[in-house]
């Protein structure tokens, strides 16, 4: 039921990974605004040195659901009976943590009466993206801790033209921040980035492994752990000095950083735009935004990118993808609300674009 | 060096028609535009990452010089189009050019399109009618200096031993007439011809836009595309068998050089049975000629099948987002792979592993 504004209204669950988000949307069906009305957030930190696992982050989401709900509603101030759908993530994520959330979704759907729209996690970073944005048509880099993803919109689907061949890049950032053990609060990537400000004496020696749109990881995790080990025994570095934790981090951001701009100018080349849109957690990083805008301005485009509010895993995404596709008619009935761990952004049928 | 250009987004975008990109490079049919200098910065920039790229298939499909004049294109604004009249000129300040090419030469280099490594320049070679084309890869700005040089370096070197390799082993690649690395450029052999993808594009646009229709056309009259794909997979065995992998094979990597024009009229039938023939072979021509790849900037030696089917596998996802409406045909592809190439059947077997891999990076958000 639109609100006396005659706006449609909806809240968005997500709880893929260790952040539990809800937040509250708003869509004006004159103006084609998207408001941002309310965009609480709660996240599970695990001690140094450990990863979130998944049995704690769903026991975490459990526990804040109700509260993380009800201070979205409050800051929201919209009343429940102007609240049109209920969206959650129904993928891909954590299998516990996102299950937790759809069950948070579905009890809040039936306690009022309110449709339920399932909402593919991928999907909601590009459209808040490109809400917050505004960019129109741009590739999108989607990086964060679980996706390393290059996407271009062609005949209504989001299709992949280059993704990771093995782990993602924020999966890579946050066990190097293991195995440094720096710490997980607010995330482990913000500190990594924070520790390579102070680094850049040395650029360490680590692989480069991109392969035409796709590129790789794991290796360069291996060869940077075995660094640190290095390290922490007193060897020297390639200038016969010793080298810090800061010149690690540098050194990783430097590389996994300048692969993730490579293949997103390959794919800017191949399809033809000049518009880049940086989205997910590691997108909040500001010397990848940094190494992005230099490339784009090169190419004559411009780079889009949002805060930690839109980057980091967050509910109103959820919402704002979940009302777009309510708006088409789109409807996830009870009996189907499952999630899954796995379910790719070419999957979803992209009905509310040209 | 890739020529690509815009894939047709969505179904509804016509393929790119040469005619009608010809204006916008041919200094003889653009109206020289007195506003021209007058033009903003912004506007002033010809290095739309979406033209050059047109221009590119365009000049390479469109040589004849009495090609008609033409309408501009319906999405340039007046000032774009006025960029577009006086291309040429800035095309020659846009970009400062690499040292290489500031020698006086009889033929000014022309800039043919700025790629994801570099830029693409056709010139002369020695002589002033050996065309050849001359990448140039200038240092990437977001790239640590250090870094920057050293991939630069290697890419380069690595790119003229491959090709060398392949010329060697007869499989049909540019060759390398001049090098430098450190300077960061490689001359090498003019292809003539359009990229695949815009062949392909060129094709599957005239096919019906409805779907059911579309279905039943690509039943009927597929021939010729599943005979391109097995050239292209046999073109990509011949490339394995000499241990080289490509590193970015894509349909924009590859080009189709047009057959010696025959002086005969050909008698041959249209091969499909029903279709009147004059359209079918006009059709069928379309997408005639040899597959020859290009861009070797990512290419490595490599004899393991784990290579090698990342190499397909990377083809594989590209042509599935440039050519969704022909996706179903790459199974065409990957069976002649397999049929010309000896460790064929290995490397595919290697190749569901990979997919298994890149499928399952879907799993956390």
């Amino acid at each position: 039921m639109p609100d006396a504004k005659g706006r449609r209204i909806a809240l968005g669950c997500e709880g893929s990974a260790n952040k539990l988000g809800i937040g509250i949307i708003a869509h004006d069906p004159v103006t084609g605004e998207a408001i941002v009305l309310s965009n609480v957030r709660d996240t599970f930190v695990s001690p140094p040195g450990t990863g979130f696992l998944p049995k704690d982050t769903a026991r975490h989401h459990r526990a804040y659901f109700v509260r993380v709900a009800k201070k979205a509603l409050a800051a929201s101030g919209v009343s429940i009976s102007e609240i049109d759908c209920i969206c959650y993530t129904k993928g891909p994520g954590m299998g516990g943590p996102l299950t937790s959330v759809a069950v948070g979704a579905r009890t809040l759907a039936l306690l009022w009466g309110k449709e339920l729209v399932g909402v593919n996690h991928c999907v909601g970073h590009i459209e808040m993206g490109r809400a917050i944005t505004g960019a129109s048509n741009p590739v999108v880099l989607y990086v964060s801790g679980g996706n390393t993803q290059v996407i271009a919109y062609a005949e209504q689907r989001y299709r992949i033209f280059g993704e990771t061949l093995d782990i993602a890049v924020g999966n890579c950032l946050d066990r190097f921040a293991r195995t440094l053990e720096i710490s997980n609060d607010p995330a482990p990537g913000y500190n990594i980035e924070q520790l390579a400000k102070q680094g850049g004496r040395v650029l360490l020696d680590l692989p480069y492994a991109v392969k035409g749109m796709d590129c790789s990881f794991s290796g360069i995790l291996g060869r940077a752990d075995d660094l640190a080990a290095q390290m922490k025994a007193g060897e020297p570095g390639p200038d016969g000095e010793p080298f810090t934790p800061a010149d690690l981090c540098f050194s990783l951001q430097e590389t996994v950083f300048a692969m993730l701009v490579e293949i997103t100018e390959r794919a800017m080349a191949h399809v033809g735009s000049n518009q880049v849109l940086i989205v997910g957690g590691v997108g909040c990083n500001e010397r990848l935004q940094e190494m992005m805008g230099a490339m784009a301005a090169e190419r004559g485009g411009s780079v889009y990118a949002t805060d930690e509010r839109f980057c980091i895993d967050n509910g109103i995404m959820i919402a704002h993808a979940g009302l777009l596709a309510y708006e088409t008619g789109f409807r996830t009935p009870l009996e189907e609300s499952t999630c899954t761990q796995r379910f790719r952004t070419d999957e979803v049928f992209v009905k509310w674009r040209d | 060096m890739c020529p690509s250009a815009p894939p047709e987004r969505n179904g509804r975008q016509a393929p790119a028609s040469p005619k009608q990109k010809f204006a916008i490079i041919n200094k003889t049919t653009a109206q020289p535009n007195p506003s021209a200098t007058n033009l903003s910065p912004d506007t002033n920039r010809t290095f739309n990452p979406r033209d050059p790229l047109e221009n590119y298939s365009t000049r390479l499909m469109d040589t004849s010089p009495q090609s008609p004049p033409t309408k501009k294109r319906k999405m340039a604004t007046s000032t774009s189009t006025a960029a577009a009249a006086s291309s040429e000129q800035e095309q020659e300040h846009q970009f400062p050019l690499p040292p290489i090419l500031t020698h006086p030469s009889a033929a000014p280099p022309t800039l043919i399109t700025q790629g994801a490594e570099g830029r693409l320049y056709k010139t002369t070679f020695f002589s002033p009618d050996i065309p050849c084309a001359l990448k140039y890869r200038p240092p990437k700005p977001y790239r640590h200096p250090i870094l920057d040089a050293r991939l630069t370096k290697a890419r380069l070197a690595f790119e003229a031993k491959v090709l060398e390799r392949c010329r060697r082993e007869g499989v049909p690649v540019p060759a390398v007439y001049a090098q430098n690395a450190a300077a960061g450029w490689i001359a090498v052999e003019w292809i003539e011809g359009a990229p695949v993808r815009v062949k392909i594009n060129e094709w599957l646009g005239q096919r019906p836009k409805n779907e059911e229709e579309e279905k039943a056309a690509l039943e009927k009259d597929q021939g010729p595309l599943v005979e391109l794909m097995k050239r292209i997979g046999s073109a990509i065995a011949g490339l394995h068998r000499t241990g080289v992998v490509h590193g970015d094979l894509t349909t924009s990597n590859m080009m189709l050089r047009p057959p010696p024009v025959k002086t005969t009229t050909t008698t041959e039938e249209g091969e499909t049975n029903g279709v009147s023939s004059e359209e079918a072979q006009e059709k069928a021509k379309l997408l005639e000629g040899d597959v020859v790849i290009i861009d070797f900037g990512l290419a490595n030696q490599s004899q393991s099948d784990e290579d090698r089917a990342t190499d397909l596998y990377v083809l594989e996802r590209a042509f599935a987002s440039t050519h969704p409406r022909a996706e179903n045909l790459f199974e065409h592809l990957l069976e002649s792979y397999k049929q010309s190439f000896k460790k064929g059947a290995s490397v595919l077997h290697k190749l569901e592993d990979v997919r298994m891999r890149g499928r399952k990076r879907s799993m956390i958000g």
